[in-house]
């Protein structure tokens, strides 16, 4: 199915998002983020962005103090998933302006609806910036 | 509702203040929450929605964020799924997504909801709708909603139909027979003019593609424009996927797209649409030289990037590319060694997964040998990868790319003696394993195993005390091949061999014993005893390896020339020879020079070391060591120092009259002792051979053995019992080695027991259950060096950089196959060695392709294929075929034309769920198929398969269901 999850996690190791595109109970879900946690936060600049862990690949890149992690299964093309991660943190710079942790942190509905936009049962359905955003600024003038 | 007052309301905190608060908060985050929770737990049942939202909203962020438990609101979120603010809305949906799985019991209750919120006029709602069932469709919702579904597949706004699109991938794997109804409807949005909506089908299609591809080749001449005419590189990553699924089953589309993907490599600036074209031309494409090479030029450029992540990737490239391309991974050879070294561990590993798969009969030596030394320079973990791989690699499909076994053998003792070597277990397998398998490396067996032995600081490695086990045993059972016994009796009785747990030192007391044998019985052929004289006749037809003289020269010298040498003997011990191996009681290991000097010297010291008085020291030295086991908790050791220690109460009492020499009186007790020797030296001189896997089947079973007898009656005896388990039968004890290899000559392996009688099984059992309860007692002391000491790591660092470039440069050589200075000796193999083949090659079908294939061709098997793909796919190419671009696959179908326009004629005359039209249109279908796929061998006898299931169909209409209005027709 594509992508699997995607995880927002601070330097400390705190969730900051987390978007599952399978079922995992709470449990799973706990342990799942405090292995990969663990296994990418420990690596440095000079290695490359891609963990292999259980049957996932996990894809990540740093932007500031978070790290944007997304899990995808082994068809997945890596290099797509790292544009990937780069459009959403462009999308979210776009609508927020000078995008932070504190953003995502407040406003982490609207994070959702961002990757609602651009994701959809762990496919990419959209990465057109000012698609993405046309429904929520619909959504911030109307309600 | 009571105690919930308008100042409740007022005051209920929102998200952001729980956010708020619990960055400022001063009483510990748990308690923090939970004090949130118990707050969110009494407003969510507030009948003010508001509140509920609020609540709700607060909750779902917990959850998420915090992990915690929120199935106690599923009903709440329902609630507030009905609620007509679209605020309030929002937050139900995301909480319902978040937190609904199949189990959940409400679920049944959103149907309605859903439905409703799926034909609002907002599109907004529609979204949400579609975005939670994208998430928590279940096979009820899936089922109901599909009408829904299907109507918004065609809906005027772009944004609604592009999440309808994109949620049929969740309703097609719930509710296979949603295809039927929606399928066409999602072709036609294939060929949309929209970007957007075509990509989220291409989206669409790739995820089901990569399923199950054969459906979708019908589909190929609409992926094939996408790939030529798309300018959007996620589109094209996804056309990619799908050709890399499609090309391998029809050999013209690959034809027709290798071109396009060659131009697209060349052209693009993306790195992504660059990989992509690389990993569909390396994995689905490798039959066309000029697409791999230039994919190979690409990798080349990728490898030598100094991102990691194009450095990974390219290895990743790589190591597709090498099962079919072996030339390119050659090519690229020093690269690939050089990122063994790489920073980043996951580097290292592909690195390492590609030289091995370099690995062939001709280089096999040389890249050991690099990447020992790697192994030695690296971090634990990745040492032990390395050595996995070696050890994996080498022992594939019974040593094949061994020819040297003396190397690989003395390459398993380095490898013992790595510092971070963890790999005991394996190393001890193989080593066991070649023994048995491999007659003529036993002398080097012997010699590695040896130096393992004599070597003290070895004991203290919790690690290597199975590798110690197994060379215990091999020097045991190969002792004719040792150049020294007596040094050999001295490292098997070592006080340190204390450290071992008992299972292994019952493995060391018994190769003692072994050896113990061997020496007294080389003694008696020295000295000419009446026994020797059948040392030859009996001993060789035992075991004819023994027989070639190559390989053994003390032992046929041992055989032809006793009489004439030995009288010399006689008169007297040579008293440097007993200095050699008894001068200090404490023997000095350190010394090679018996394991290095020639064979002729060594089995000359061998010989003369066979005097009257070594054997005596030798009989007394075992005794010392073993007396004092006997005391031990353990049964097995206790029970072979036993054994070992009454056969030398046996012995020795007829020892001391050869002091006497040459007393006529003593020749006939003498004559007993040898008799007991000869009978002892015979039970363990017999081989052991590997067993095959399927060998116990092979025992017949005796007449009159009822073998479904009730054994309730054992319980009483041995209740408490354990069945050994499987791993138990391991290599490890000898002694298991022994009952379970000597299967045909039961009378040889109970003598190999010497004094103990009882029952095989019996016993076998007892022990296990004993080995169970005895724990290994380690302890560790410090009193010898480290088992792998600083200096040895040191010296290889010194010289390892330049050893490390030479060798790599060596490699780097194009080598002519060396031709081998020996050939490559005997590996007895067994067919049950060969790795079981999986029973059946099909691929387990996912139940979409199942259960279509179920309701639209009866239940008949057949080629796996989705009817209405095709008969879409086939109108497609009919009028395909005449345009452009569809030759390759155009010929197939032409003959096809007719047949369907009839076919389609019928249909037309089918009403929608009337059983008559079914009856007509599954032949039909079925017919179609086969011919669609092209395939010349099935297009003839479709005409049989016709006839043959038009018979069957009254059968399956029952089974249909005639409730789906099928809209493709």
């Amino acid at each position: 199915m594509g992508i699997r999850f995607i995880l927002m996690v601070n330097k400390q190791g705190q969730t900051r998002l987390a978007q599952y595109y399978e079922y995992l109970t709470l449990e799973e879900r706990r342990a799942l983020e405090a292995e990969i946690v663990r296994k990418c936060l420990a690596r440095n600049e000079q290695q490359c962005s891609f963990v292999e862990h259980r049957n996932y690949k996990i894809i990540y890149r740093r932007y500031a103090s978070l790290f944007f992690l997304v899990g995808v299964d082994n068809e997945e093309n890596e290099l797509a998933i790292l544009e990937f991660i780069h459009l959403l943190v462009e999308t979210m710079d776009r609508h927020f302006g000078n995008v932070c942790e504190l953003d995502i942190m407040f406003h982490l509905e609207k994070a959702h609806f961002m990757l609602e936009e651009m994701v959809m049962n762990g496919c990419i359905v959209e990465t057109s910036k000012s698609n993405i955003l046309a429904p929520i600024q619909l959504m911030d003038k109307t309600y | 509702m009571a105690g919930f007052s308008v100042m409740d309301t007022l005051f209920q905190r929102t998200l952001e203040d729980l956010i708020k608060g619990l960055r400022l908060q001063l009483i510990g985050e748990s308690a923090f929450l939970s004090k949130a929770l118990d707050e969110i737990r009494r407003e969510a049942k507030s009948t003010d929605p508001d509140t509920k939202a609020n609540a709700l909203h607060k909750l779902t962020y917990l959850s998420s964020l915090h992990f915690y438990d929120m199935s106690f609101a599923a009903f709440h979120v329902v609630e507030l799924l009905s609620s007509t603010r679209f605020s309030h809305k929002k937050i139900a949906y995301h909480a319902a997504s978040h937190s609904f799985d199949e189990s959940t019991p409400v679920l049944v209750l959103i149907t309605n909801q859903l439905r409703k919120d799926l034909s609002s006029t907002n599109e907004l709602e529609v979204s949400l709708a579609l975005e939670c069932l994208s998430r928590i469709a279940t096979v009820d919702l899936a089922r109901d909603l599909t009408p829904e579904i299907f109507t918004l597949l065609s809906s005027s706004k772009v944004f609604v139909r592009k999440k309808a699109i994109g949620v049929l991938l969740r309703v097609f794997d719930k509710y296979p027979d949603a295809v039927r109804v929606c399928f066409k409807r999602l072709v036609e949005n294939l060929e949309s003019s929209d970007s957007q909506v075509v990509s989220v089908a291409v989206g669409v299609f790739c995820e089901l593609a990569l399923r199950e591809p054969r459906s979708y080749l019908p589909l190929a001449p609409e992926f094939y424009k996408i790939l030529v005419d798309s300018k959007n590189n996620w589109v094209l990553i996804k056309v990619l996927k799908i050709f890399a699924k499609l090309a391998p089953l029809e050999p013209r589309l690959a034809n027709k797209v290798v071109e396009p993907i060659c131009e697209h490599i060349r052209r693009t600036g993306a790195k992504s649409l660059l990989f992509e074209c690389i990993r569909t031309v390396v994995s689905s494409l490798s039959d066309y030289e000029h697409a791999v090479k230039l994919a190979v030029v690409k990798i080349r450029e990728m490898l030598v990037d100094d991102d990691p992540n194009l450095k990974y990737l390219g290895l990743q490239a790589l190591s597709i590319v090498a099962p079919n391309h072996l030339w390119a991974v050659l090519e690229n050879k020093e690269v690939v060694i050089k990122s063994l070294s790489d920073v980043d561990p996951n580097i290292k590993l592909e690195s390492l997964r590609l030289v091995m798969a370099m690995v062939s009969e001709s280089n096999v030596a040389e890249i050991c040998r690099v990447l020992v030394n790697y192994a030695l320079k690296s971090d634990p973990e990745f040492c032990n990868l390395i050595l996995g791989s070696i050890l994996s690699t080498c022992c594939r499909n019974v040593y094949e790319i061994i020819i040297d076994f003396d190397w690989y053998v003395s390459l398993l003792g380095e490898m013992s003696r790595m510092p971070h070597c963890q790999k005991g277990e394996e190393i001890e397998k193989q080593l066991i394993d070649i023994g048995m398998r491999v007659k003529d490396v036993r002398p080097e067996l012997v010699r590695v195993s040896r130096n393992l032995l004599i070597d003290p600081a070895l004991l203290g490695n919790p690690f290597l005390h199975r590798i110690l086990s197994a060379a215990a045993w091999l020097s045991g059972e190969y002792v004719e091949f040792s150049l020294n016994p007596f040094e050999l009796m001295e490292a098997l009785l070592q006080p340190r061999t204390n450290l071992l747990p008992p299972l292994l030192k019952a493995i060391y007391i018994q190769s003692a014993f072994k050896v113990l044998i061997f020496s007294l019985n080389s003694y008696l052929l020295q000295r000419g005893s009446p026994a020797s004289f059948s040392y030859s006749d009996k001993l060789l037809p035992d075991v004819p390896g023994l027989v070639s003289k190559r390989d053994i020269p003390e032992c046929s010298d041992l055989a032809s020339c006793d009489a004439p040498v030995l009288g010399k003997q006689d008169e007297g011990f040579n008293p440097r020879v007993l200095n050699q191996s008894f001068g200090d009681p404490s023997v000095e290991y350190g010394g090679e020079e018996t394991s290095t000097c020639g064979q002729s010297s060594a089995s000359a010291s061998l010989k003369d070391s066979f005097t009257h008085e070594s054997i005596i020291n030798l009989l007394n030295r075992v005794e010392l060591a073993v007396v004092p086991l006997t005391g031990s908790y353990d049964v097995e050791i206790v029970e072979r120092a036993r054994n070992v220690l009454c056969f030398i109460e046996l012995i020795k009492p007829q020892m001391p009259d050869c002091l006497v020499q040459k007393e006529e009186g003593s020749d006939r007790e003498e004559a007993e002792a040898s008799k007991i020797i000869k009978l002892m030296h015979d039970a363990f001189s017999n081989d052991l051979g590997p067993i095959s896997v399927s060998a116990q089947e092979r025992v017949s079973v005796p007449d009159g053995l009822v073998l479904e007898e009730n054994l309730e009656d054992l319980e009483t005896i041995c209740g408490d019992v354990q069945l050994p388990s499987l791993n138990s039968f391991s290599l490890g004890s000898s002694y298991f080695e022994e009952t379970a290899c000597v299967s045909i000559p039961i009378f040889q392996s109970r003598e190999e027991r010497g004094p103990s009688n009882e029952s095989t099984s019996l016993l076998a059992e007892h022990r296990k259950q004993h080995g169970l309860y005895y724990l290994p007692s380690e302890k560790k002391d410090g009193d010898y060096p480290a088992a792998n000491d600083l200096q040895l790591q040191a010296n290889h660092n010194d010289d390892d950089d330049e050893d490390l470039a030479k060798i790599t440069e060596q490699l780097l050589v194009p080598k002519k196959k060396p031709n081998h200075a020996k050939p490559r000796p005997v590996v007895v193999k067994l067919d049950g060695d060969q790795a079981p083949i999986a029973a059946g090659p099909h691929p387990k079908e996912d139940l979409l392709s199942g259960t279509v294939r179920d309701v639209l061709l009866g239940s008949e098997t057949a080629p796996t294929t989705r009817s209405p793909t095709n008969r879409k796919g086939k109108e497609k190419l009919n009028v395909d075929s005449a345009t452009d671009s569809k030759e390759n696959l155009g010929d197939g179908e032409k003959r096809e034309q007719g047949n369907s326009s009839s076919r389609k004629s019928k249909h037309r005359n089918s009403t929608v769920s009337h059983s008559k039209g079914r009856r007509h249109r599954i032949p039909g279908k079925k017919g179609d198929e086969r011919e669609e796929h092209g395939q010349k061998a099935k297009q003839k006898s479709s005409g049989r398969h016709k006839a043959r299931q038009r018979a069957e169909v009254p059968l399956n209409v029952v089974s249909q269901t005639p409730v789906i209005p099928d809209f493709l027709l």
